[in-house]
């Protein structure tokens, strides 16, 4: 699309690294190949995901403009860049940032790429990353030549690979840590990038460091393979290692990381990543997507016949002197302040200075420095404020800035003088938003703004909740104050709404036959720790009524607390059940035709709709049977979870297996489809019927949620572990979801009908 | 002259709530209302001077635009122009102005929001192409004054939109 794409690498000349500069020329004649048809669309998809180039929402061409699903007339309505994805169509360029770490001038390429090929915006992820959208495929290659000349690669940004390697942001600033973890993390990142034991992987493989086990600045417990920094004392003398996790992750179904090892020498890092990264390639899922994490494998094989795994690969690894060489980092120079401490002036502060200073400001455990978190909204930054910030990081820092997994921007090394001064300029950049690390510092995925798989409006709904809450004196609380939001478009958790405190993720319900936005609910989980717990849902809540849901739990939280009591620990004393009776009354909504606002999302006026598919003409119609019947299924996998928080293992299972059982038998009785009543006849009839029809398929991924649903079958009859109910828990409410949306697919018809 | 974005200033006072120009942009896809293709709209009101409400295109984008602290209707071509740079000055300023007359008049809109048609920024966004010097004005002065000679007409000044280097190439006219 660009006029000047053919001209970047003559530009650039010496300033690519010449084997990344190799990679980019490859990458830019498979653009031109497939466009000549003469790559296959499913290897191109890989190609461009390995290079972070993914798709957006509306790329098969098909988009619903709130009257009726009209195809969107890209000029070459034949050429795709993958299955159902259109060449034309914009797309989204991931850009890995490892430890999160940027310079000054990465911010300005970073500005001028956001201005020349995307929207003005540059996006920070969940997991440290930046993010273009609406970028043209055809764009690309210029794109990642002008990032490769200021250090920065897109390889394996997506795809079934290594992705970013995320850190700690306070790692060598931060009070409580062992030891600053950033070398480490990004030896790690540079070793596995294009390693050739990581290219034969059945999905992506996460990992993250963090300097300490207590705070939530990098959620080791996540990740595929977490590592917490630890010293210990070996012959009077100081070693440095890390505890390792593995097997964790949210995805549809969240997992704990197990506790691997609780000391590994640093040396034993990279061959320890490579030799698990060799057991994952050879042994994980390759065919089902949709089992092939990491957790998987490691569920499946047993924590420890997966050791055992490891420890053999290890012990035949070939030595690679990348492995010794980490020992050598703890003897690089740490960061460097730009400027002497200095003292504060008091008397100088601007008048809005204080509120943000409690929030933003984070005091170094080197004395005279501060570390400034820029509150972004919904990680948002323009491409203005990217050389702003830049020229304060030449200014007052070493350019020693990071992102951060809360979707916000840090920076580091502030000299106490400098504050006021720093704040100022940061203000007129319109970057002073109090409130960092708080209740109204709201985490989201870009749910349906531009994904794929987004079922409601995140994004919306989280800047929604964050004006009204900036606003609310309830926030003001410190007890509410500190609690942490986060939103997901969709059950896949981009948005970590798993280890929140008060998380939401989208799902649609079918209300009188018409499409309706809602957001589960799900409370009690833990982002301190390192993401040490998670939550479960606990009800579904129509979009626009999740602010008055916010609301009411924090309120009563806030009247009913004992004393210093958490809010987890307060979520846990009333119990789930208490939690479900909260919100209970705010999932009736008037019909359709009474108030309309309820059958629209966030920002988006749009009448909602799944799919692509309008709404039903039924807006006043009476509740089905099989409203009913799914809404008891939901009672049922609630009760499961409160026999699980009540320990009652067996029972939790039962219930949840029942639950599930029933929503296929509301769906078969639904649609007149006979079955003798028994589980085994129920799922026969639900086979033929729904699963070999592909009726039940969700249209991203498949058939997953019925492969749930047999599995918990086959297996409803042997014994459960605790984490073993917990998955099963939360594979109920996803198949109880796939039900309403299988119900709700097919009711639902174009508007007009 | 390629990929050009052109700027036309609202003026004071602003309308209290640019989303509502979200509705709005919605219905220019549904009712086609400006040529090529319209795909989505994007909202950007919550970050402070930026590209405001986002309506995203294949030929070119439209923003209510607020970067640099002023708000504006924001036409940015994506893609490649094969015309003279004249006319892709001209096509640009012709889709913008129908682009804002349609905007004013909507009913979100009407009466809250002017377009002020004596000032306008021309930002070319591509810094290979068009460094931001001196030099590139002088060489596109011939076709900005044939341009604006046409389109402003009049007596008009026209200079470098930003002295910072970093910035895109841009100009700014004002009929005097």
């Amino acid at each position: 699309m660009k006029q000047s794409n053919s001209l970047w690498k003559e530009a650039l000349g010496d300033q690519i690294p010449p084997d990344l500069g190799a990679e980019l020329d490859i990458f830019e004649n498979e653009v031109i190949l497939r466009k000549q048809g003469k790559i296959d669309e499913k290897v191109f998809a890989e190609t461009r995901l390995r290079r972070g180039a993914y798709g957006q929402r509306y790329d098969n061409g098909k988009r619903h403009d709130g009257v009726e699903s009209r195809t969107l007339a890209y000029p070459q309505t034949e050429l795709t860049k993958g299955p159902h994805t259109l060449w034309d169509a914009p797309g989204m360029q991931r850009i890995k940032v490892p430890y999160g770490g940027l310079n000054a001038e990465q911010l300005e390429v970073l500005a001028e790429l956001a201005e020349e090929y995307s929207d003005n915006i540059a996006h920070i992820t969940t997991r440290q990353d930046v993010q273009l959208h609406f970028i043209h495929i055809e764009d690309t290659p210029a794109l990642m030549r002008r990032l490769a000349a200021v250090g920065i690669t897109t390889r394996e940004a997506c795809g079934n690979s290594v992705r970013n390697v995320t850190a700690c942001p306070y790692a060598g600033v931060c009070r409580d840590e062992s030891f600053d973890v950033t070398e480490y993390a990004k030896a790690c990142a540079y070793f596995l990038l294009g390693h050739p034991d990581c290219q034969d992987f059945g999905r992506k493989f996460k990992i993250a460091f963090s300097g300490c086990d207590t705070n939530p600045c990098a959620l080791v417990r996540i990740h595929d393979l977490g590592c917490i920094a630890r010293v210990r004392e070996v012959d009077g003398k100081l070693q440095r290692g890390f505890e390792v996790y593995v097997g964790g992750g949210l995805g549809t179904v969240p997992y704990v990381a197990k506790l691997y090892e609780e000391f590994l020498p640093v040396k034993e890092l990279l061959p320890l990543a490579q030799a698990m990264a060799r057991v994952f390639a050879r042994l994980g899922e390759k065919k089902n997507r949709n089992t092939a994490r990491l957790k998987f494998l490691v569920a499946k094989l047993g924590l420890d016949e997966f050791k055992r795994l490891v420890q053999e690969e290890r012990a035949i690894l070939t030595y690679d002197p990348r492995w010794d060489a980490i020992e050598d980092v703890a003897g690089i120079p740490p960061e460097q302040p730009a400027r002497p401490a200095g003292l504060l002036q008091i008397g100088e502060l601007p008048s809005d200075y204080a509120k943000w200073s409690s929030s933003n400001v984070y005091k170094q455990r080197q004395a005279g420095y501060n570390t400034i978190t820029i509150a972004l909204p919904l990680g948002d930054i323009t491409a203005d404020q990217l050389r702003g910030l830049a020229d304060i990081s030449r200014k007052y820092l070493n350019e020693t800035i990071r992102t951060t997994v809360e979707q916000n921007i840090v920076l580091r090394w502030v000299a106490d003088a400098d504050l006021p001064k720093v704040y100022d300029e940061l203000k007129a950049l319109g970057l002073n938003a109090a409130g960092a690390g708080t209740i109204v510092d709201i985490s989201s995925c870009p749910g349906t703004d531009t994904c794929k798989l987004g079922i409601s409006a995140s994004r919306g709904l989280a800047g929604e909740l964050r004006m009204r809450l900036a606003e609310s004196s309830l926030a003001a609380e410190e007890a509410v104050r500190d609690l942490r939001i986060k939103v997901s478009g969709c059950f896949n958790s981009c948005g970590q709404h798993h280890i929140a405190d008060l998380g939401f993720y989208g799902v649609s319900r079918n209300k009188g036959g018409v499409a309706a936005p809602h957001f589960q609910v799900v409370l009690g989980g833990q982002w301190t720790e390192n993401a040490g717990s998670y939550g479960l849902a606990i009800g579904a809540v129509p979009s626009k009524r999740i602010p008055e849901a916010v609301t009411r739990i924090t309120s009563r939280y806030l009247n009913e607390k004992e004393d210093a009591e958490t809010f987890q620990a307060f979520i846990r004393r009333i119990g789930k059940a208490e939690c479900k009776k909260m919100i209970d009354d705010l999932g009736t909504i008037p019909p359709m035709d009474v108030d309309a606002s309820f059958y629209s999302d966030w920002h988006d006026p749009r009448v909602y709709t799944i799919k692509d598919l309008g709404v039903g003409e039924c807006a006043g119609e009476v509740i089905t049977a099989i409203d009913f019947q799914l809404t008891a299924c939901e009672r049922e996998a609630f009760e499961a979870q409160l026999a699980l928080e009540a320990g009652n293992i067996e029972k939790a299972g039962t219930l949840a297996y029942e639950a599930q059982l029933h929503g296929a038998t509301a769906l078969l009785n639904w649609r007149g489809h006979k079955h003798d009543g028994s589980p085994d006849g129920i799922v026969a009839a639900f086979r033929e019927h729904f699963y070999d029809t592909q009726l039940f398929h969700d249209p991203f991924t498949g058939g997953k949620f019925a492969h749930y649903f047999f599995r918990a079958h086959e297996r409803r009859n042997e014994p459960k572990t605790e984490e073993q109910t917990h998955h099963l828990i939360e594979e109920t409410q996803l198949v109880i979801e796939a039900c309403h949306s299988c119900y709700a697919r097919l009711t639902a018809q174009p508007v007009g009908a | 002259m390629q990929h050009v974005n052109i700027k036309l200033f609202a003026e004071q006072p602003y309308p209290e709530d640019i989303s509502k120009a979200i509705p709005v942009f919605h219905r220019w896809i549904q009712q086609k209302s400006m040529p090529g293709l319209l795909i989505d709209v994007a909202d950007y009101a919550h970050v402070p001077q930026g590209p405001g409400i986002f309506l995203v295109g294949h030929e070119y984008h439209l923003s209510l635009d607020e970067v640099g602290g002023r708000l504006g209707l924001l036409f940015n071509r994506r893609e490649s122009w094969e015309g003279t740079g004249v006319d892709a000055l001209r096509s640009a300023y012709d889709l913008t102005i129908d682009a804002a007359n349609k905007l004013v008049s909507e009913p979100e809109f009407e009466g809250k929001l002017r377009f002020n048609l004596n000032e306008l920024e021309i930002v070319l966004n591509d810094r290979l192409l068009y460094p931001n010097t001196d030099e590139t004005l002088q060489k596109l002065s011939a076709e900005f004054k044939e341009f604006l000679d046409a389109s402003f007409g009049g007596t008009y000044t026209i200079k470098r939109a930003f002295a910072d280097p970093r910035a895109r190439f841009g100009v700014h006219a004002v009929r005097a």
